[in-house]
């Protein structure tokens, strides 16, 4: 199911995230990407040296816009001024779908600028889902949302968090970028089978998939985004693909971050599992998402 | 779990130990937050509190080099931290995070002392250079704008993103020797730790010396120009709104007659108009 309604059926390959340590390199050197994703919040600018900037990438390469801030959970009512400067972005970028965390984070006009897990509500799911609506009729582009890490649960949850995220996008009819690290750190923390998300979700609806490295402490796992992609998720990757068919694949990699090369060779890795997709048709997922082979990754030429 | 996030952490970067209504917050959190074996309630709503003021007090860090310089670093989170208890994230973007602590440095000295004037000035300084970085542009001035009205008419507006500042101290001079860190990525990772010191020696904290600097943006690149106190007299009057030959009279007041100042104003205005300083004065709201 690679190009479907959700990423407004483009079908792009294996992108990764626009990064200040790189703009130097990728100007210069103008490497062969398939498409960068950019933090839309960096670009909602005025003017000056970040907007240049994103306006010579946007001469040689594709960029997709992924949000942090918008908080389609948060009680808040959409800032009208937030949403002017991103349809502003979206007319820029010319962005074929537009990504932001299933999540809240701000509340009566305070911000946390973190990602905080919602409770798993009917009530909730509405109220998302009805401001997932309002906000992609404002800025008419496709949204898909992104399942995050977390490392709370709540008591007032009547569902596990697939089947909320399951509930949301069918209600918002909006996308879905499905995080397999997220999946892999929310599993570990909280004690869930990481496959038994994968089979349980729209696969249709998969618009695009992020990759990112994590790290281990005693008790819990933190998506820090400052590793390489660790085999768990890669094989978790693997299953995705297979379940979803070639989808716009994303490599996070915002702290500790290494040369340009590296990140690139570590995210084009992906590709020796968007090339092997005996993917099944939608619908007909593999239901015993272990029985995948485990496959380590291995290096790819860039 | 606001209410837990928004409140600053321990010196052991743990949550209060005690709620606002006298409970323990520890029971507060198993109200609403499942446990897992390895973790309590409050123990998993602490990763979130630590997350949320490791990633404010990282921001303000990168933001404010200059008074973290002066202050050092104990001493800056101090400040950081209270300012935040004050004045929490009121907008989407992080860039705005540290918008209020200039005043707030000067509504409460107690946390520069001795040295407030000087952070005082520093902060307003810093947070000029986040406006000139990335602050809105206007067309400039053209010269049919300057013809179309007289002296005694014209009024100009400086560009948004430059700030005059009229300093007690030559901030700009002690800033060139610290080293300032590139901009800070925003990003949906988690943050595992508070900032640590990346800067290196200090440089030696500068005299006073009235120091008037403006900092401006020029071809997307971050400048700051020493004025002249006459200089900055007079941009300051015309940023306020009036005419040119008003604004030159109130600049000149007190000037050395001595001095040529009709042909050093003239210098004045063509290097400013060169830089691009000027444009027009919105006229929404006057009559």
């Amino acid at each position: 199911m690679p190009a479907n309604p959700f990423n407004n059926h483009t079908d792009y390959g294996i992108g990764i995230g626009l990064r200040v340590p790189h703009y130097r390199h990728i100007l210069e050197k103008k490497p062969v990407v398939d498409w960068f994703e950019i933090i839309s919040e960096n670009f909602m600018v005025d003017a000056g040296r970040p907007l240049e900037v994103l306006d010579r990438i946007l001469e040689q390469y594709r960029v997709v816009q992924h949000g942090v801030s918008m908080y389609f959970g948060s009680a808040d009512k959409p800032n009208r001024e937030h949403l002017k400067r991103l349809k502003t972005l979206v007319k820029r970028t010319n962005t074929p779908w537009l990504s932001d965390h299933l999540c809240w984070g701000s509340v009566d006009g305070r911000y946390t600028h973190d990602l905080l897990p919602m409770p798993y509500t009917f009530a909730v799911a509405r109220h998302t889902a009805a401001k997932i609506r309002e906000i992609r009729d404002f800025v008419e582009v496709p949204i898909c949302v992104e399942n995050v890490s977390s490392y709370a649960e709540f008591h007032q949850s009547e569902m596990t968090e697939w089947e909320f995220l399951s509930e949301v996008v069918e209600m918002a009819d909006c996308g879905i970028l499905l995080d397999v690290n997220n999946i892999y750190v929310s599993s570990k923390n909280h004690g869930f089978d990481p496959y038994a998300y994968l089979n349980n979700v729209p696969h249709h609806r998969v618009g695009q998939l992020h990759i990112a490295g994590h790290t281990k402490f005693k008790k819990y796992i933190l998506d820090t985004h400052d590793h390489p992609v660790l085999d768990p998720v890669w094989q978790l990757y693997a299953h995705a693909i297979r379940q979803c068919g070639h989808t716009a694949t994303l490599l996070e990699w915002d702290d500790r971050i290494p040369s340009f090369d590296e990140v690139h060779h570590e995210a084009l890795k992906a590709t020796q599992f968007l090339g092997d997709q005996t993917a099944r048709p939608v619908g007909t997922a593999d239901p015993i998402g272990k029985a995948d082979p485990i496959r380590k990754a291995q290096p790819v030429a860039a | 779990m606001s209410e837990a996030l928004f409140r600053p952490l321990t010196a052991r970067d743990s949550l209060q130990p005690a709620w606002n209504d006298g409970r323990s917050t520890a029971s507060v959190a198993a109200d609403f937050v499942k446990p897992t074996r390895g973790l309590s309630s409050v123990q998993r709503l602490e990763i979130y509190a630590r997350s949320y003021w490791f990633r404010v007090l990282d921001c303000l860090y990168d933001d404010y080099p200059g008074v973290r310089a002066i202050l050092g670093r104990r001493r800056f989170m101090k400040l950081a931290t209270a300012f935040l208890a004050q004045f929490p994230s009121a907008s989407f973007s992080l860039r705005n995070l540290g918008s209020r602590l200039p005043r707030f440095i000067q509504d409460h000295p107690a946390f520069s002392t001795p040295h407030s004037a000087l952070v005082a000035d520093m902060a307003r300084f810093e947070w000029a250079q986040v406006v000139a970085f990335d602050g809105p542009s206007l067309p400039t001035l053209t010269q049919d704008d300057v013809l179309d009205a007289g002296p005694t008419r014209l009024r100009v507006a400086l560009q948004p993103h430059i700030t005059l500042l009229d300093c007690a101290y030559p901030v700009d001079e002690f800033v060139l020797a610290l080293k300032k860190t590139a901009l800070r990525t925003e990003a949906s990772n988690a943050l595992t730790a508070m900032p640590t010191s990346r800067a290196s020696a200090r440089p030696r904290l500068p005299r006073p010396s009235r120091t008037c600097v403006v900092v401006h943006r020029q071809a997307n690149n971050l400048y700051f120009k020493r004025l002249d106190p006459e200089a900055c007299s007079l941009l300051t009057a015309l940023r306020d709104g009036r005419t040119l030959s008003a604004a030159c009279a109130a600049a000149l007041r007190h000037a050395d007659p001595a001095i040529d100042w009709a042909s050093r104003v003239q210098d004045w205005f063509r290097v400013w108009q060169s830089l691009g300083w000027f444009c027009r004065r919105s006229t929404r709201g006057r009559t």
